[in-house]
């Protein structure tokens, strides 16, 4: 005999189990590695948990008291998935695309993002929601004590312990840890849904079992059993069609409308194509979920003590066979189903009541007293924990007061029947844009009302509804009987409910609509979510600036009238080069709509109007002030673009120059090293020939001989020297001289470069005129001197008058000091003046061999010292100016 | 009869070396040292064969010879180009210009007697 304790220990293992699922699956997903979690299998799976206690044990029951009624259960969602699958994908597109976070979510946001719409749907879902939760404890709780029947031990501890108050709170917990772990902006819950497809996995197996053992085990195969069904009542209930064309409707329309199923279907959706799967996937599921169910009812009715409760058949016949495991496993099942609708569902629920209730209640006292996102997540993440703590605290009470009597499958139809009062509003607006807030708010009312007065409210019994006002009505109106109503006596009471209920609610919802008009904001919803198909190419991306050039239209019409819109949109849509009215969403198409906008109704509302449309956003105060953030952000980001891209522009600019500078500088370059080699090339040229000639020689003279070897040695001078200049021009030329600064008067350095030319020996006559030259240097005197020489000498070389005669004269200009070499030459010809100081520049005709670096190190030389050397034209010959800066400190005389 | 072979170039130490080797090996030499007339010299002095050099002070040597290529006398005279730049492109020029050979400087001895027996063969 299975102990209690067993049990329990088995339950506590199991939720273990899923716990374990639940968390590697997060961090799967944490780590990106979660790509198994996004298969179709694991949403087709998820689906599952229409499949609730309900199905696991109330179909069983159902089929024992009501026949075949029990398949339009799984009827309804069959016929979705097959036959609405298009509408189903509307569904998970407009989910995807407008981040929709729950059924109340969908309708508000369709609505215009009606408050007062969320508030409403939200109360529904909760007030419809609470008796099904409170059949999955139920169920729970008959499990436990069908143990605990055979267990006297067992029936104690239930008896002391409230089994449903602590199934409620391990759920509770359950949910919080996965529910809420993180706050994730499209609501996806990879651990909760993985836990969700092993329980659908586990409940399928277990009722397959018992069924299985049902057939062979008891029955002796199927044709026997067959017979069985034959004999039993099961077979000969005749088929209510009324009912059955009901029921169909009602679960067709709970599986649309249940707040865990649009969890699970849309939220929870990965990918839109997993649908494709789950279309055939899913009804499969459905249909082995039903294959055993009116065998086990068959031969529970035959094998169990008349009275005994059918909705635990599932397990009771096995534990009356001793099959103690496959009960443990049928328990199992049952738990799973329980336990899976319960999580999903408590999800679905706090996030209706924590986005709609509580935030906005807590928005509103805050008045933005919250200091930032983390405190407002931080209050967000508290909300739903204790949302879901309500919300089966309320399906707990709901058990206790409801009695815990009830069949299960009637307490699950009364939720589908209220869930359902969302279908027009829900259906009506993603196909109709004629639908509007006001018709909704209506018809929801009405139908909810009725679905209270009618069926709710009768469930509790005697405790809501007197027995007299069942009778005669309220205040003794017959015709509002609540299972009566408008005289309509006879029917089955949910059918009566959902009848008058559903057609009372469309009926109301489409007349409202039609005479009521829809606010701007509501129009731009509704053709967002009826044209989603034709707006969104790509789901994921709501922001992507898919525009919406109809949408905008229909905006602007609105605002300017339809006649100047229309003119508008032609006139933009000719600039682009279209025939019609609607012009490609471009920037500039935008901005220009946006400066039509703002003439009529402001610059920041027609802003955030066309954002709206532009950014498929919603339409809330904290989106609206998104958006100006963003504007601002945009406007910033859009400045620093201008700077950097006219710092761009710059810098290409430069870039060009140098790459010019560079281009130059390699010919330069070139040319340089041509240059180079020439003037290498030349004295060795003579050296090797007189070498090569000395070598060979025989029978030269010894005064050829004297003759060619000192050519050789003059020309190895020359090799010397231009090195020498090379080296000393490029080390001027980089700039790494070190200058020797020292003080010194200039008459002196004068007269040393005179002496070191050797002018004495020469037939250049020297002359120094000028006040100046007792003036006090302080700059690198042998450097000085290194130019002066140079000038002096090429006056000896190049100065071609009969008397050649240097004027060196000194004077003062401001504060230079200007030293002017000036000989009685005939001077260097105009083309030639500016070039005489490029390397190897030669004056044609010289006659002396230097390399031609000379006056280009003379020149780099002064720009060192902080002077200039140029020649001074229209002197009668050669002339060069030295310009020096003065020191600071003079001589003292 | 020795033959006559004229040298323009305006270096004198070398127009000295060439002048000696080539004497010791039986040829007439003369030179010139300016690019300027050069031309009209060669046509005076209607040498045997002419060594070119490229930089020389008033015309570059191609230049000389490309008027030298042009004219029907010298149309086909033997030249010999020398040049200190000794880069692929000057070696190029002179082809062009129409030079019968081609030396970089510094050369040896042995090589320019030769190439001028070559040309003078020819």
């Amino acid at each position: 005999m299975a102990t209690l304790n067993i049990l329990i220990a088995v339950c506590l293992g199991y939720v273990a189990m899923l716990f374990a699922v639940a968390f590697m699956a997060e961090r799967a997903a944490l780590r990106g590695r979660g790509n198994w979690l996004r298969s179709p299998w694991i949403y087709t799976l998820s689906l599952s948990i229409y499949c609730t206690a309900w199905t696991f044990y109330g179909a069983v029951g159902y089929a024992a008291r009501s026949g075949l009624e029990f398949l339009t259960i799984y009827l309804g969602p069959t016929l979705i998935m097959v036959g609405w699958w298009w509408a189903l994908r509307k569904m998970v597109r407009i989910g995807r695309t407008q981040r929709i976070t729950s059924v109340a979510d969908l309708i508000s946001s369709r609505y215009g993002k009606s408050g007062v719409l969320a508030v409403c749907v939200t109360l529904l879902a909760v007030v419809g929601i609470t008796p099904y939760i409170s059949l999955q404890l139920q169920s729970v709780t008959l499990s436990f004590s069908s143990f605990a029947v055979s267990d006297a031990e067992g029936a104690e501890l239930i008896a002391t312990y409230d089994t449903a108050l602590w199934v409620a709170v391990g759920l509770a917990l359950f949910t919080i840890l996965f529910g809420t772990r993180n706050l994730d902006a499209n609501e996806r819950h990879h651990g909760v849904v993985m836990a969700i497809a092993v329980e659908a996995v586990v409940k399928l197996f277990a009722l397959i079992a018992v069924g299985v053992f049902v057939v062979w085990g008891l029955a002796g195969g199927v044709g026997p059993m067959m017979e069985r069904i034959d004999a039993s009542q099961i077979g000969q209930w005749q088929v209510d069609g009324g009912r059955w064309v009901g029921l169909t409707l009602l679960s067709a329309a709970a599986f649309l409308t249940l707040p865990r199923m649009f969890q699970v279907l849309v939220v929870e959706n990965e990918d839109e194509g997993h649908l494709r799967t789950a279309a055939w996937a899913f009804p499969t599921y459905l249909m082995l979920m039903s294959l055993f169910v009116v065998p086990i009812a068959v031969i529970g009715l035959e094998l169990m003590p008349p009275g005994s409760n059918p909705d635990q058949f599932v397990l009771t016949v096995p534990l009356s066979q001793g099959r103690d495991g496959l009960a443990m496993l049928s328990f199992l099942g049952g738990f799973s189903s329980a336990t899976s609708m319960v999580i999903v569902a408590a999800i679905a629920l706090a996030t209706m009541v924590s986005n709609h209730i509580v935030m906005p209640i807590f928005l509103r006292l805050t008045q933005g007293g919250a200091s930032g996102p983390s405190d407002v997540r931080h209050v967000v993440i508290l909300a739903r924990r204790m949302s879901i703590g309500v919300v089966l605290a309320l399906g707990y009470l709901y058990y206790k007061v409801s009695g815990g009597g009830t069949a299960l499958a009637a307490i699950g139809l009364v939720s589908f029947a209220g869930l359902a009062q969302l279908l027009p509003a829900m259906i009506g607006g993603i196909f109709w844009r004629g639908a509007t807030r006001n018709g909704a708010l209506a018809g929801l009312l009405v139908g909810f009302a009725i679905w209270a007065w009618s069926l709710l409210l009768p469930q509790f019994g005697g405790g809501a509804l007197s027995p007299g006002v069942m009778e005669q009505g309220p205040w003794g109106i017959a015709w509002l009987r609540p299972e009566a109503m408008f005289g309509i006596e006879g029917v089955d009471p949910l059918l009566h409910a959902a009848l008058w209920s559903l057609s009372l609610n469309a009926l109301v919802f489409v007349v409202v609509s039609l005479i009521s008009f829809p606010s701007p904001l509501e129009r731009l919803q509704g053709a967002q979510f009826v044209n989603i198909f034709e707006h969104s190419s790509n789901p994921q991306s709501w922001s992507g600036g898919i525009a919406q050039s109809e949408d905008l239209m229909i905006m602007a019409q609105r605002i300017l009238g339809p006649a100047e819109a229309q003119s508008f949109f032609q006139t933009e849509a000719a600039r682009q080069g279209l025939a019609g009215y609607l012009p490609e969403p471009t920037p500039d198409f935008l901005a220009r709509l946006e400066r039509e906008l703002s003439g009529a109704v402001g610059g920041a509302t027609a802003h955030a109007m066309v954002a709206q449309i532009m950014g498929a956003a919603t339409v809330s105060v904290e989106d609206l002030l998104a958006v100006a953030d963003e504007t601002a952000q945009m406007m910033e980001y859009s400045s620093q673009l201008e700077a950097k891209s006219s710092e761009l522009t710059r810098t290409a600019r430069q870039l060009r120059a140098a790459n010019e500078k560079l281009t130059q500088l390699s010919v330069q370059k070139d040319a340089f090293l041509s240059q180079i080699s020439h003037e290498l090339r030349t004295p060795m040229t003579s050296i090797r020939a007189f070498s090569e000639i000395l070598r060979d020689a025989d029978g030269l003279q010894s005064k050829d001989l004297t003759r060619y070897a000192s050519i050789i040695h003059a020309e190895a001078i020359r090799l010397t020297r231009l090195l020498d200049d090379l080296l000393d021009l490029s080390v001027l030329e980089n700039g790494q001289v070190s200058l020797n600064i020292r003080e010194g008067l200039l008459s002196d350095v004068i007269s040393h470069s005179i002496a070191a030319t050797g002018t004495d020996m020469h037939a250049l006559r020297v002359r120094r005129v000028g006040p100046a030259s007792e003036v006090m240097l302080n700059t690198d005197l042998d450097r000085l001197a290194q130019v002066f020489i140079n000038l002096i000498a090429n006056a000896q070389k190049y100065c071609d008058a009969d008397r050649p005669e240097l004027t060196i004269e000194v004077n003062r200009r401001g504060g230079r000091i200007i030293v002017d070499f000036i000989d009685n030459g005939s001077g260097i010809p105009p083309e030639s003046q500016s070039m005489v100081f490029e390397k190897f520049y030669r004056v044609a005709d010289r006659q002396a061999g230097g390399a031609g670096l000379g006056l280009a190190i003379c020149r780099e030389i002064m720009a060192r010292l902080g002077g200039t050397l140029g020649y001074l034209p229209g002197q009668g010959g050669g002339a060069f100016r030295v310009s020096l800066p003065a020191a600071q400190r003079m001589a003292a005389r | 009869m020795s033959k006559r072979v004229l040298i323009i170039e305006d270096e004198p130490n070398i127009i000295e070396a060439i002048s000696f080797i080539l004497s010791r090996d039986g040829w007439h030499v003369d030179s010139h040292s300016n690019g300027h007339d050069a031309v009209s010299v060669v046509r005076a002095r209607a040498p045997d064969l002419v060594i070119l050099d490229v930089m020389l002070p008033g015309r570059s040597g191609y230049e000389i010879l490309t008027d030298l290529r042009a004219q029907p006398e010298t149309r086909d005279l033997p030249v010999l180009m020398l040049t200190a730049r000794g880069q692929a492109r000057d070696r190029e020029l002179a082809e062009r210009a129409g030079a019968s050979r081609f030396m970089t400087k510094p050369f040896s001895n042995a090589d320019v007697i030769e190439a001028l027996n070559a040309l003078v063969a020819r």
